[in-house]
């Protein structure tokens, strides 16, 4: 156990140094923001791609028919029955809202849709059956889950056929997850990326300080103390590439913001783009810090012990 | 304070640059290094620091066997050496506080007590008025001077110097070598190593001439048998 002053004293040297590295970077602007600038945009294109999905995916779960579920009752049940149902199946929570349609009602959408209206009044009964249209609640409308729903929904007494649009929702979930598959590789690749960036930046500048590691190797400093600079230097470019990178894609959004909500009025949609989350903001910087931390730490560990005093 | 037993080494490419050395330099002395360059006075002083290891023999600095000092403890025999360099060594982009500071911002002192001890290493090379300078803007022996308040700024039992005033005219070595005798008055182990030799006569300490890696008169400081 440390003594609390010396912790104390511990943790103000790294406060001092993590501001001294901040201090370098400084007073060279245009260098530092170079390197932060290729941060930013290598971790602003993944972060782009996943906003964007997010927001297909939130359209998809907002297209009212996509994933929705028919109920065609048997005919010998009648609306009380039907109304039973109706009000029992609506305690269910994988069930969104659901409304009844009774075969009269069937009759009049597909006299007035069909324009069949006369040949319907030749037929001496309804053939229509009461219907149950339901909307499964958003958790349900993943394939699998929608399958299952569909399966007991089917098994119930009073039910002829349960049909699901389910080509229709396995396609466009299919689809987004190609996508956010595509965009793991990329975000990998990308992260890659800014290793190398900070690795190679971090290297350059051991370069430069060369004779000053040696110097202060010479006067007893320890690997730790020789390294800290160079790491929080690396976290800073991380941190810095990540603030940018927030900023790209504020201004992306301000730029797609109207035009979005102009074509969603276009098809009477509530549609709205939709950004990150206070912890997805909060997990990019991380994210950033940490890759710029990872890449300086690459390169202290391959580059400061061939650097001996002679 | 250090002591050479039988000490060999031999660099990688094959050059023998100390053969069996052997002395004995006690807690408080002062004694010079003397010999041609390539005698092996670097190799020496470099192995106390260990920058550099034997090949054979045992080393030992303050009772601790340095040929067995591990890796991680470098440094922490490094900080009982004050270091000093014929091309002085300082951080140029540094002020003169912040080099002589440099050895207790590494040992982890407190604020208040970094500026207090600065102060008073300056205030004994006679450089209290330049805290704030570069090192660029003294001239030779002020540099020199600078390098010496940051070996001895943390108060270390031994200093090692080597050349110190090999790039200094008579008079400012004459200086340099008297700030080195007055740390030795107040107990401090000097062994400058120098080729200076009608200065170092005149100052009447004990002199280890090497010559080809081997000691000359190996009786004057002799170890105790």
């Amino acid at each position: 156990m440390r003594p609390p002053a010396a912790l104390r004293v511990y943790f103000l040297r790294h406060v001092q140094v993590a501001l001294n590295s901040l201090g370098r970077l400084y007073r060279a602007p245009l260098a530092s923001l170079m390197t932060a600038a290729v941060i930013g945009i290598a971790l602003a294109l993944p972060s782009g791609l996943y906003i964007l999905t997010d927001n297909l995916q939130r359209l998809g779960s907002q297209w009212d028919g996509g994933a929705n579920l028919s109920l065609f009752l048997r005919h010998d049940v009648s609306i009380e029955q039907a109304e039973a149902l109706r009000e029992k199946l609506a305690q269910w929570p994988e069930i969104e809202r659901l409304r009844l349609i009774t075969p009269q009602e069937a009759l009049a959408e597909f006299r007035q849709l069909s324009g069949f209206g006369d040949t319907l009044d030749i037929l001496d009964e309804n053939p229509l059956p009461a219907v149950l249209a339901l909307k499964p609640a958003a958790e349900a409308t993943r394939p699998e889950a929608a399958a299952a729903l569909k399966q007991r929904l089917q098994a119930l007494p009073q039910v002829e056929l349960a049909q699901l649009d389910l080509q229709w929702v396995k396609r466009f979930n299919a689809l987004v997850d190609i996508v956010q598959r595509a965009i793991w590789i990329l975000s990998a690749l990308l992260a890659l990326a800014v290793l190398l960036i900070t690795g190679n930046t971090i290297r350059l500048e051991i370069q430069n300080r060369r004779e000053e590691i040696e110097i202060t190797k010479l006067i007893g400093a320890t690997g730790a103390f020789i390294r800290r600079p160079f790491l929080y230097s690396g976290l800073w470019y991380g941190f810095g590439g990540a603030l940018l990178a927030a900023l790209l894609l504020a201004l992306a959004f301000v730029q797609l913001n109207a035009p979005v909500r102009e074509l969603a009025g276009l098809y009477e949609s509530s549609f709205r783009l939709h950004l990150l989350e206070p912890g997805q903001w909060l997990l990019l910087l991380l994210c950033g810090a940490l890759l710029g931390l990872v890449g300086a730490w690459i390169a202290v560990s391959r580059h400061l012990a061939t650097i001996e005093p002679g | 304070m250090i002591r050479f037993d039988n000490i060999s080494k031999r660099y990688p490419e094959g050059r023998d640059a100390l053969q069996g050395v052997s002395f004995h330099l006690p807690a408080g002395a002062m004694a010079f290094l003397t010999g041609h360059s390539g005698a092996g006075k670097s190799t020496l002083l470099k192995l106390i620091a260990l920058l550099e290891r034997a090949t054979r023999g045992q080393l030992f600095l303050d009772g601790e066997n340095l040929t067995r000092t591990g890796k991680r403890k470098v440094p922490l025999v490094r900080r009982k050496i004050g270091m000093i360099f014929q091309n002085y060594r300082l951080l140029f982009d540094r002020t003169v506080f912040d080099n002589v500071a440099l050895p207790l911002v590494i040992a982890g002192h407190r604020h208040q007590d970094i500026a207090r001890r600065v102060r008073a290493a300056l205030d004994k090379v006679g450089l209290l008025d330049k805290e704030r300078a570069l090192p660029i803007t003294l001239s030779g022996g002020e540099q020199q001077r600078v390098g010496i308040a940051r070996a001895v700024v943390n108060k270390p039992p031994l200093l090692l110097a080597d050349e110190p005033t090999g790039n200094l005219d008579p008079e400012l070595s004459r200086d340099i070598m008297r700030l080195f005798e007055e740390f030795n008055r107040v107990g401090v182990t000097v062994l400058i190593a120098s080729h200076d030799l009608d200065l170092i006569a005149r100052m009447g300490h004990p002199q280890l001439r090497l010559h080809q890696g081997r000691l000359l008169n190996p009786e004057v400081l002799a170890p105790p048998q």
